[in-house]
């Protein structure tokens, strides 16, 4: 009974559209994983589902045990939804108080919520005049209130400043370390900054990896990119040679996989060709990303 | 209980912060005082209070602007929250559907009774000051005030079926406003329509009693009606035919019964809301 949110081979159908097919994962407590994929990947339809806003076709689906949607699965869940646009009459306290009550947690939990998220100082304030960012926190501040056992955060850090992701995902890791689960979403690994210790990826409605992300970046296998700049014009030679690809007049770049990588710079070093410069730079997060979420032929959109 | 109180209270915040109360409230007033002032004038009855007049035109005017204004408080109650994405987070919480319509209709009730106890107050004040206390007809004021929110609780109801059954909030909108035409502006003139084409009276006798009363603002208004004094009020449809189905109060189990109605369909309705 550890595992706080267990999806079994859920699929959905919107029509033609199938925006879930066979997806599986589970979210201990006290884990952060994080869900990626495109748009359309079925991100935010998973959450729906998980809420019990809309049915799915298949497959079962549980939160703590109980039912996706009943009372009880609602009492251990919070939700953070992509976009909501909160009563601009209301302060922002009002707003967290409003939805402390309905959780069932005490009022005064509301404050330290708000805190937590680093709106204390605006809470007295009508949140129609709050800018994006803080309208952002409020969510999440509405999202945290009451210490849930589940935490689900639809694109939580959109609209936030570096600085603020930062101190957002202290947070999570904060409140995953008192015991909740959370799970949320995003668009990207580098968005990330590593903060998840568990990745998952839809990639059209289908899970195509689920993993902690260091296992994540060598299943994927991806060449780490070598780039020579030679002086007075040897880079013709160093292509023949070494092959890769030529990138404008001097340079070339050279893809090998990870343990090719020294035997190559080797061969490089004692090349009689007059190397000025090497740049070693391995897979991005990005590319990781990309290789999982656009599928393999990533090689191509490589530049 | 408590989360229903939540949500009542927010919908009373919303509904101060907004200036709706106000607002209604001054349109009610600007209407209540034109009415006192006009049955003060001279050619009103000499004898009776001048707040008496106002009264017995005051249920024919609101007869038309409460629902009206009860539509408009709550066209937007489900609609518009699944729009702005705020019904996401109340039905993430484990607060029941019935739950969360019950609390913004004690809430839009409270705003609405707000409205009407400031619109129609201002209207007692200027009353009591051109007629002076004596004989002052306190009680009817008082129970037009009571009426007044029993006929907006059943508009605010029928605002939350249109609301749960539209997609959008315009959608929700229109229906509101054809549903405000059709129950106050169209069915009575059917009516009208039907006294006037059977002239043998059986219409008039076995079938105009019962549709007047099935309408829950006819029913306010005859009841409203009988309380003022009976000369006072040769006022079209409120003159009523003898031999009403119901007698006195009992014409009120019509917008009763109709608020309940509407409250069931609105909460069958809500259940099929996906946020
Ligand atoms: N109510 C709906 N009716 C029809 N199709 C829908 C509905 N909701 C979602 N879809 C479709 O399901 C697919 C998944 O949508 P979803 O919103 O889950 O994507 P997402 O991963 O959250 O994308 P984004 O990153 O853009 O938020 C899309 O193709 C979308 O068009
Ligand atoms: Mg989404």
């Amino acid at each position: 009974m550890s595992k706080r949110i267990e999806i079994a081979s859920v699929s959905k159908r919107f029509g033609r559209v199938e925006a879930l097919r066979d997806v599986s994962l589970a979210v201990e407590a006290g884990e952060v994983v994080a869900l990626l994929g495109h748009n359309g990947a079925g991100k935010t339809t998973l959450f729906r589902i998980m809420l019990g806003f809309i049915r799915a076709n298949g497959g079962t689906l549980s939160i703590c045990g109980e039912i996706a949607g009943s009372a009880a699965a609602r009492r251990a869940i919070s939700y953070l939804p992509e976009s909501v646009a909160f009563p601009k009459m209301l302060t922002g306290r009002e707003v967290v108080e409003l939805y402390a009550t309905l959780k069932g947690a005490a009022r005064g939990d509301a404050g330290k919520a708000l805190e937590q998220v680093g709106l204390a100082e605006a809470a007295d304030r009508r949140c129609g005049t709050y800018s994006k960012g803080m309208r952002q926190r409020l969510g999440l501040a509405q999202a945290i209130v009451g210490q849930p056992k589940v935490l689900l955060l639809d694109e939580p850090t959109s609209g936030l400043d570096p600085v603020s992701r930062g101190e957002f995902y202290e947070l999570i890791a904060g409140l995953a370390r008192s015991g909740t689960a959370v799970l949320l979403s995003s668009h990207g690994l580098s968005e990330l900054e590593a903060r998840a210790e568990r990745v998952a990826i839809l990639r059209k409605g289908r899970l195509v990896a689920d993993g902690p992300l260091a296992a994540l970046q060598k299943s994927a296998g991806l060449p780490t990119r070598i780039r020579v700049r030679s002086t007075a014009g040897g880079a013709a030679d160093i292509h023949q040679r070494f092959g890769g690809r030529r990138i404008n007049g001097a340079s070339v770049e050279i893809a090998c996989a990870g343990e090719e990588k020294m035997p190559v710079l080797a061969a490089l070093h004692a090349a009689p060709e007059p190397v000025a410069d090497i740049e070693v730079m391995p897979p991005t997060l990005d590319e990781v990303y990309r290789y999982y979420s656009l599928g393999s032929n990533v090689e191509e959109d490589r530049s | 209980m408590k989360a229903v109180l939540a949500i009542a209270l927010t919908e009373i915040r919303i509904g101060i912060r907004n200036r709706w109360v106000l607002l209604s409230a001054a349109i009610l007033a600007i209407f209540s005082i034109l009415l006192v002032v006009l049955g003060s004038g001279p050619s009103g009855t000499v004898d009776a209070h001048p707040l008496t007049v106002a009264v017995a035109s005051l249920s024919t005017l609101a007869v038309y602007l409460i629902p009206l204004i009860a539509l408009l408080l709550s066209f937007d109650a489900v609609a518009g929250e699944v729009d702005r994405g705020t019904l996401q987070l109340v039905l993430a919480t484990p607060i029941a559907r019935w739950q969360v319509l019950f609390g913004k209709f004690i809430g839009h009730t409270a705003v609405l009774t707000m409205a009407l106890m400031l619109g129609y107050g201002a209207a007692g004040m200027l009353g009591y000051a051109l007629g002076g206390g004596e004989d002052m007809p306190l009680f009817e004021l008082l129970l037009l005030v009571a009426t007044s929110v029993l006929l907006g609780a059943v508009f605010v109801a029928v605002g939350y079926v249109a609301s749960c059954s539209a997609r959008q909030t315009g959608t929700a909108a229109a229906l509101a406003v054809g549903i405000w035409l059709v129950t106050v502006v169209l069915y009575d003139m059917a009516l009208l329509g039907g006294l006037l084409a059977s002239q043998d009276g059986v219409f008039a006798r076995l079938v105009f009693p019962w549709l007047l009363l099935f309408n829950p603002a006819d029913a306010f208004r005859v009841y409203n009606m009988a309380i003022v004094d009976g000369s006072l009020l040769r006022t079209g449809l409120g003159a009523g035919p003898t031999g009403l189905p119901l007698e006195g109060a009992g014409v009120l189990l019509s917008p009763v019964l109709w608020c309940l109605a509407a409250l069931g369909l609105a909460t069958l309705a809500f259940r099929r809301v996906t946020p």
